[in-house]
């Protein structure tokens, strides 16, 4: 007989290997889907692991690596804190997404100007945007109680929309032919977020990401406010008597998760996107999600998460590429990912035990 | 590695080799949907089937599916030069400024963007005139309207997706003056729910033929659900629901185009232009109208069609006055391509505006 039985305490070592068992596991399991596809499964796992790292090519996907996993650090690391504290920030996307037409308003509102002070206000604007859309679920949620995840959800469509009305009017290139989106930034010298090394992939939006999980980390770690949300996310009611005030927490968290989104949509409007468009938001605010969860709400781990989340997307269309997987198979493997991780989670609070249980 | 090259030489020359050499030509294809949408995306895929089937093992076809707008597609397009494609057709109008990045750091590599306007030495631009084929499709709903309210839904308010309601108007109105347009914009290329909630409202404000510029089959199955509504096929024949609801399609037919432009590299020939295409070259194509459609109309809309192909008529032909009332073409004038490739106003006896 096969059973579980409940640790007395997590266990320290098996939440730490759980992450490494979770993808060998969906290296296995992704094999046998490769197989069962009619590809050689040890060469598709080298495509998606091995050759964005050290392939034939990696010189330039190393440094696309940090381009597609820079936004989604920088808004796991904002949503974890809130995650942490129990309050649920689902709708970075639009946060994302606000954040992206704030920045670029500031920069076609001073086109073709060109001075210093347009990319910092720019970055100010961007974080601002975002914050003040994550502030409308904060808000709602202190003064009338509502939920933050359906509330913070919702305002995804709504920016969804105002994304599409700026792109077709107000932010529209007047020199586009009537087609939809604006001005290109990347040929706008003052508002460029160009690469701060060139050729290493390394824009400020990553930059501001490894920032975020520094500070993130001594937050959490050495300040009062990581005491707060960790306090609360574990026990509210001590929370309670402790002091806290669960009202400010709400914006606090809130706030600041919706600041970096903003940040990682300003950035990446201003850099690798270049644009405001329709589709410019690719669901970066939702990966997000589950790279947070991937990287256990640490922010060191959700470095991690999104390197690695980052890798099976350039891995997955290198395998398109070379190998002719469809793109359905790459995402079932990148769902097996996170079920994995989730599934051996229990090793973490649970033992599995062997045999009868033995009478006392 | 001299040396192997030496051996590989002599092997390919005692003919031992032959069977494992590369193909000459490799062309990459980046999609902006799955190839099974059963709409835009298919029918690029359908071209590059064409492809393989044209040159066999002489050409290697790569493609890679679902690539979101903007950095990503960047870095596919650049993956692929990587991987040494010659060709690259980039197929959505969100590829624009990618392909251009990409094609300049890659002069050797020829880049094909579907549906832009911007070209350099090694970026040509191809589109197809699917207004010609609201033309036929206006005639026909013209015709089929019992309530005389035609219902269209539209993606996004960009100049391609206006000249199709204009030239679907004109031609109805011509047939049929008491005809009246409802438009609803989806903001949306390929949603099946968002394109059946607005088919269904559209089949409440009384409207009894839906013209669709998105491209899932969800307004087919509303119509047939709803019992006495007619449709057409959009990008794709969408036949599965022929005879009834869906009377009629465009199709595009991008094969013998990417064949044509893949012979071009491979003999050398390959120079940078824009292509826009219409019925006559092929590159738009009508589905069968089905029986469902009296003969009569049925033959007045294969002849507008004949019309089209041989350019005996143009779909925008005066005297057309805009929305509001100015003159836009005098009797007997044509539009130019300029102004139709920029089009952002509706026509006379359109209600409603485009969205800005």
């Amino acid at each position: 007989m096969l059973r579980l039985e409940r640790r007395p305490s997590p266990s320290k070592v098996w939440s730490y290997i759980t992450p490494l068992v979770a993808v060998v596991a969906t290296m296995i399991a992704g094999g046998l889907l490769f197989y069962v596809l009619g590809k050689n499964p040890i060469e598709a796992i080298r495509t998606i692991f091995w050759d964005p790292l050290f392939g034939e090519f990696a010189s330039y996907s190393r440094p696309q690596l940090l381009v597609k996993a820079g936004p989604l650090i920088l808004i796991a690391t904002g949503l974890a804190l809130g995650f942490k504290a129990g309050i649920w920030n689902i709708g970075a996307e639009g946060q994302y997404i606000v954040g992206a037409i704030c920045g670029a308003a500031v920069a076609l509102a001073f086109y073709p100007m060109e001075a210093w002070f347009i990319f910092p206000l720019m970055i100010i604007c961007g974080a601002l945007g975002g914050m003040a859309w994550a502030m409308i679920p904060a808000f709602l949620k202190v003064r009338f109680g509502t939920n933050e995840i359906l509330v913070s959800l919702m305002l995804v469509y709504v920016a969804e929309q105002l994304l599409a009305a700026m792109s077709l009017g107000l932010l529209k290139n007047p020199e586009g032919f009537g087609f939809p989106g604006s001005r290109n930034l990347q040929h706008y010298p003052s508002a460029f977020n160009a690469e701060v090394f060139a050729g290493t992939g390394m824009h400020w939006g990553v930059v501001a990401a490894l920032i975020a999980v520094i500070m993130a980390y001594i937050m959490l770690g050495r300040h009062v406010l990581g005491f707060q949300i960790r306090l609360t996310g574990e026990a509210p009611r001590a929370a309670g008597f402790a002091g806290v005030n669960t009202a400010r927490l709400v914006m606090i968290c809130l706030g600041l998760s919706g600041a970096l989104a903003g940040l990682a949509g300003m950035f990446e409007v201003a850099g690798p996107a270049g644009q405001v468009s329709i589709d410019f938001n690719v669901g970066y605010g939702f990966t997000a999600i589950i790279v947070a969860f991937l990287g256990r709400l640490n922010p060191l781990g959700i470095l991690l998460a999104g390197l690695l989340m980052a890798l099976t997307y350039i891995g997955g269309e290198l395998a398109q590429l070379t190998l002719g997987l469809p793109s359905a198979a790459i995402q079932v493997f990148q769902g097996m990912l996170l079920f994995f991780l989730l599934a051996v989670d229990m090793l973490t609070n649970f033992r599995i035990r062997f045999g009868k249980k033995e009478a006392v | 590695m001299k040396f192997t090259k030496l051996l590989t030489s002599a092997a390919v020359a005692l003919g031992l080799a032959a069977p494992v050499m590369a193909a000459d030509t490799k062309v990459g294809f980046v999609y902006v949907g799955p190839v099974g949408d059963g709409g835009w995306t298919y029918e690029h895929d359908q071209g590059r089937k064409a492809v393989v089937e044209a040159f066999g093992d002489k050409v290697e076809t790569v493609y890679v599916e679902n690539v979101p707008e903007g950095p990503d597609a960047e870095r596919v397009m650049t993956q692929m030069a990587l991987q040494g494609a010659d060709l690259i057709f980039t197929t959505s109008f969100g590829y624009m400024d990618p392909t251009l990045n990409v094609a300049a750091k890659f002069p050797n590599v020829k880049f094909e963007h579907a549906t832009g306007y911007k070209r350099s030495d090694n970026v040509s631009t191809y589109s197809a005139r699917f207004y010609e084929g609201r033309a036929v499709q206006g005639t026909i709903a013209g015709h089929m309207t019992k309530s005389n309210i035609v219902g269209y839904i539209g993606s996004y308010p960009i100049p391609e997706v206006v000249r199709g309601i204009n030239s679907a108007f004109i031609h109805a109105k011509k047939v049929n003056p008491d005809v009246e347009f409802k438009i609803i914009w989806a903001f949306t290329w390929f949603d099946p729910a968002k394109e059946a909630d607005a088919a269904k409202t559209l089949i409440d404000q009384g409207a009894d033929v839906i013209l669709q510029h998105t491209d899932s089959t969800a307004p087919q199955a509303v119509a047939a659900e709803a019992g006495n509504v007619v449709t057409f096929g959009q990008a794709s024949d969408m036949s599965e629901y022929a005879p009834f609801p869906r009377v009629s399609s465009i199709i595009d037919d991008w094969a013998p185009y990417y064949v044509a432009r893949t012979q071009a590299v491979m003999d050398g020939t390959w120079t940078s232009m824009d292509t826009w295409d219409g019925i006559g070259p092929g590159m738009v194509g009508i589905g069968e109208i089905s029986d469902a459609v009296p003969a009569d109309v049925k033959a007045e809309a294969m002849a507008l069609k004949d019309a089209l192909a041989d350019g005996s008529y143009h779909a925008f032909t005066g005297p057309v006055n805009k929305q509001d009332g100015s003159a836009w073409l005098a009797e007997g004038e044509t539009a130019d391509d300029g102004t139709l490739a920029g089009m952002s106003f509706y026509v006379e006896g359109i209600d409603g505006s485009i969205p800005q």
